[in-house]
C-alpha cells in the first residue's frame, strides 16, 4: 500500500525536482559566480553597496505595497457585498473571467485605452479637459497592475467571508455591537486569513512585475523585475540577475512569514496578559 | 397577572416567495417565567425568537417590550440576549473575551468586566476556563460559555434557540436541570425553543405548542398534557391513544361501540369527537373486570415501564404503559377513570376551548 502510494508521487517529485528545486539551485549557484564562472561574493557586495540597486529594491517594495493596498481597498468591500448578492456565481465568473486572458493582451488593450489618441483621451477631449499624458505614468502603472491583481485578492477574501457563520454576526449584534463594531471585532478578524492569502497572492508577484513596468509604465518605474530582465537579456550579467532573484526569493519568504497565521503564538501570550488583569 | 414584559400582537411573517412562516401570533410573556415554544421543525418557533431578538422583521403586527413598541428598534439596542443553536461563539477569542464581549462594548471598567465574567463563569460551572480557546471546549462546555456570554449582560429576557439539541442524552438531562435552576435563581424570563416535548414539559412554566406557523395551544405543561386541544397536540405531547368517538350528552362519550362516563361537557349532543386516553392512565386487569378487552401483541421493556401494544376486537391499536409485564397473545382487560378520558372537538379554537372548559368546570 505504502509503496504504491509513493509510486504515484513520482511524476510530481520529478516535476518539483526539475522545475522548482533545480532552478533554485541554479540561481543560487549563478549568483555566487562571476562571468568567468569563478566563485565570488562580488555580486552580493555590488548589490549591497550600490545606490541604484537599493533604490530599485525600495521602488519594487514601494510599488508592490501600493498595488497591494489599492487592490485590498477595492477588493474587501467588493468581496463583502459579493457575498450578499443573489447571483454570486455570475458575479464570480465576471471577476475570474479577465484572469483567463493573456497578460500581454490585457496590457496592449490598456495601451489602446490610455494612449494619446486612445479612447480615454478622446473622451477627455470631448468633455473639454483635453488630451493628457496617461500612458507611461506612475498612475497608469498602478492602475493596470491593480486591475490585473484584483481577482487574486477578491477570491480568497470572498471565500473567507462566505465561510463566516452568519450566526456570529447575529450574536455580535445581539450582544450590543453596532454594525461597525461587528465588522471590526468579528467580521474582519475572522476573515483576516483571506486578507492574508490575498496579500500573499498580490504582493509577491507585484515585486517582480516587469512586463507592465515596460509597456504601461514606460520604464519610468524600474523594479527588481525589470532589473532581472535587463541583466539576463541585455547586459548578459546572469550572475547579477540571479543575485537579484535570490533577493526577491528571500523577500517572498519574509512576506510569507509575516502573513502566516500566528495563532500558536497568541495562545501562549494570552494567559499571562489576563492574569495580570 | 403581572405586567407583561413582551407582547406579540398579531404577528405575521411572510417571505418574498410567498411562504408564510407565522400567522397571526399573539403572545403575552410575563417577567420571571420559563416559557417554551414547542413544535416540529418548520413550525415557526425560531422565527418568533428572531423577531423578538430583532434579527428579522415581522411582516405585520407589533412587538412590545416593557410597554413600548420595539418593531423599529435594532437588535443591538434590545434588552434581550440569545443563546444560539450552535452557540455562535467567536472562534477568534478565548472564553474570557467571548463572555466579556457585550460588557466591553458597553465600555465598562476593566475591573468590573473581570468580576462579572468570573462570576458568570462560576454560575455556569466553568470557573477557571477563562483562558481556554473555544476550540478546546466540548459541546457541553461551549453551551455553558454561550449561556454565560448571554447572562453576563443581565438581560431582561433570555432567548434560547434549541440550545440542548446538539448535546448527548445524559448531558441534555443535566443541562435541563441546570437551566431550570439557573432561571429560577436569576429570575430572568426564559423563552426556550425546542422540538423535544419532554424537555418542554420538564422545564417550562408555560408552553406554546406550535405547528405550521400557528400557536395551537398554550398553557402549563400539566394543562397541555391532560387536556390537549386537538389531535396534533395530543400526538405531539406525550404518547396517546386517539380514537374517533361521539359525545352522546354532557359527561357521556361513546367510542369503540361502548358508552363511557367522562369529565367533559359543553358540546352538542351526538357531536363527532376524538377521544384521548394516555397509555399510563390505562390499568391492566382481568378480562371480566375490564371496561375494554384487548389482546396483547408486543411489549417492549423501557427500563422504568413496559410499553405494551394490544389490539381490541375492532383492530384498534392500544398503547399501554405498565409496571408489570404481561404475556404476549393474552387477553387482558383495561380499566380507566372517567377523568382519564379527554374529549377533543374537531377544529376548536383555543379561545373557545378555554371558554368551554371554564364554563363546565364551574358547574
Amino acid at each position: 500500500m505504502k509503496k504504491t502510494r509513493s509510486f504515484f508521487m513520482v511524476p510530481y517529485l520529478v516535476w518539483i525536482a526539475l522545475f522548482v528545486i533545480a532552478p533554485l539551485i541554479l540561481i543560487l549557484y549563478q549568483s555566487l559566480t562571476n562571468n568567468q564562472g569563478q566563485f565570488t561574493l562580488q555580486n552580493y557586495v555590488t548589490y549591497g553597496t550600490s545606490w541604484t540597486y537599493l533604490k530599485m529594491t525600495i521602488n519594487s517594495f514601494w510599488y508592490a505595497l501600493l498595488i497591494t493596498a489599492v487592490t485590498l481597498l477595492i477588493s474587501y468591500p467588493t468581496a463583502y457585498f459579493l457575498s450578499k448578492t443573489k447571483r454570486q456565481q455570475l458575479w464570480l465568473l465576471l471577476i475570474i473571467l479577465p484572469t483567463w486572458i493573456n497578460l500581454l493582451l490585457k496590457a496592449y488593450a490598456f495601451i489602446g485605452l490610455l494612449s494619446r489618441s486612445g479612447t480615454v483621451n478622446q473622451f477627455l477631449t470631448f468633455i473639454g479637459v483635453g488630451p493628457k499624458q496617461l500612458l507611461f505614468t506612475d498612475f497608469s502603472f498602478l492602475l493596470v497592475a491593480s486591475y490585473i491583481e484584483i481577482p487574486f485578492m477578491i477570491l480568497p477574501i470572498y471565500n473567507a467571508i462566505v465561510q463566516l457563520d452568519p450566526a456570529l454576526i447575529n450574536a455580535s449584534r445581539d450582544l450590543g455591537a453596532t454594525n461597525l463594531q461587528t465588522f471590526t471585532k468579528v467580521v474582519f478578524p475572522l476573515t483576516i486569513s483571506g486578507v492574508k492569502a490575498g496579500i500573499q497572492a498580490v504582493f509577491i508577484p507585484s515585486l517582480s512585475l516587469f512586463m507592465i513596468t515596460r509597456l504601461i509604465g514606460g520604464n519610468r518605474v524600474i523594479t527588481l523585475g525589470t532589473a532581472i530582465e535587463e541583466h539576463f537579456l541585455t547586459t548578459m550579467n546572469w550572475g547579477m540577475g540571479s543575485t537579484i532573484g535570490v533577493v526577491l526569493i528571500v523577500m517572498m519568504f519574509i512576506m510569507m512569514a509575516l502573513t502566516n497565521d500566528r495563532k500558536k503564538k497568541r495562545q501562549e501570550v494570552l494567559p499571562n496578559e489576563k492574569s495580570e488583569g | 397577572m403581572e405586567k407583561p414584559i413582551i407582547e406579540l400582537k398579531q404577528i405575521t411573517k411572510r417571505y418574498d416567495d410567498g411562504f408564510t412562516a407565522l400567522e397571526n401570533i399573539n403572545m403575552t410573556i410575563e417577567p420571571g417565567k420559563f416559557y417554551s415554544l414547542l413544535g416540529p421543525s418548520g413550525s415557526g418557533k425560531t422565527t418568533i425568537l428572531r423577531i423578538i431578538a430583532g434579527f428579522t422583521d415581522a411582516s405585520e403586527g407589533e412587538v412590545w417590550f416593557e410597554g413600548k413598541k420595539i418593531n423599529a428598534l435594532p437588535a443591538n439596542q434590545r434588552k434581550v440576549n440569545t443563546v444560539f443553536q450552535n452557540y455562535a461563539l467567536f472562534p477568534h477569542m478565548d472564553v474570557f473575551d467571548n463572555v466579556a464581549f457585550g460588557l466591553t462594548l458597553k465600555k465598562m471598567p476593566k475591573k468590573e468586566i473581570r468580576e462579572r465574567v468570573v462570576n458568570a463563569l462560576k454560575v455556569v460551572q466553568l470557573p477557571g476556563y477563562a483562558n481556554r480557546e473555544i476550540s478546546e471546549l466540548s459541546g457541553g462546555q461551549q453551551q455553558r460559555v454561550a449561556i454565560a456570554r448571554a447572562i453576563v449582560n443581565e438581560p431582561k429576557v433570555l432567548l434560547l434557540d434549541e440550545p440542548l439539541s446538539a448535546l448527548d442524552m445524559k448531558l441534555r438531562k443535566d443541562m435541563q436541570y441546570e437551566l431550570r435552576e439557573l432561571q429560577q435563581r436569576l429570575k430572568i424570563t426564559f423563552i426556550f425553543v425546542t422540538h423535544d416535548q419532554e424537555e418542554a414539559l420538564a422545564m417550562s412554566d408555560e408552553i406554546f405548542v406550535m405547528n405550521d406557523g400557528k400557536v395551537l395551544q398554550s398553557g402549563t405543561p400539566v394543562d397541555i398534557y391532560d387536556e390537549p386541544i386537538n389531535h396534533f397536540v395530543a400526538n405531539f405531547i406525550g404518547e396517546s391513544n386517539i380514537l374517533p368517538g361521539k359525545m352522546v350528552q354532557d359527561f357521556e362519550v361513546q367510542f369503540v361501540g361502548k358508552s363511557f362516563e367522562c369529565a367533559d361537557a359543553g358540546m352538542r349532543p351526538n357531536e363527532k369527537v376524538e377521544v384521548v386516553l394516555r397509555p399510563e392512565d390505562l390499568d391492566i386487569t382481568t378480562p371480566e373486570q375490564g371496561k375494554l378487552v384487548v389482546k396483547v401483541d408486543t411489549q417492549l421493556f423501557r427500563g422504568d415501564h413496559f410499553e405494551i401494544v394490544a389490539y381490541d376486537d375492532d383492530e384498534n391499536e392500544w398503547l399501554i404503559h405498565s409496571t408489570n409485564p404481561v404475556k404476549d397473545g393474552k387477553q387482558i382487560g383495561l380499566t380507566f377513570e372517567p377523568e382519564d378520558i379527554h374529549v377533543m372537538r374537531f377544529g376548536e379554537k383555543e379561545t373557545d376551548f378555554d371558554a368551554r372548559l371554564e364554563q363546565y368546570e364551574e358547574e
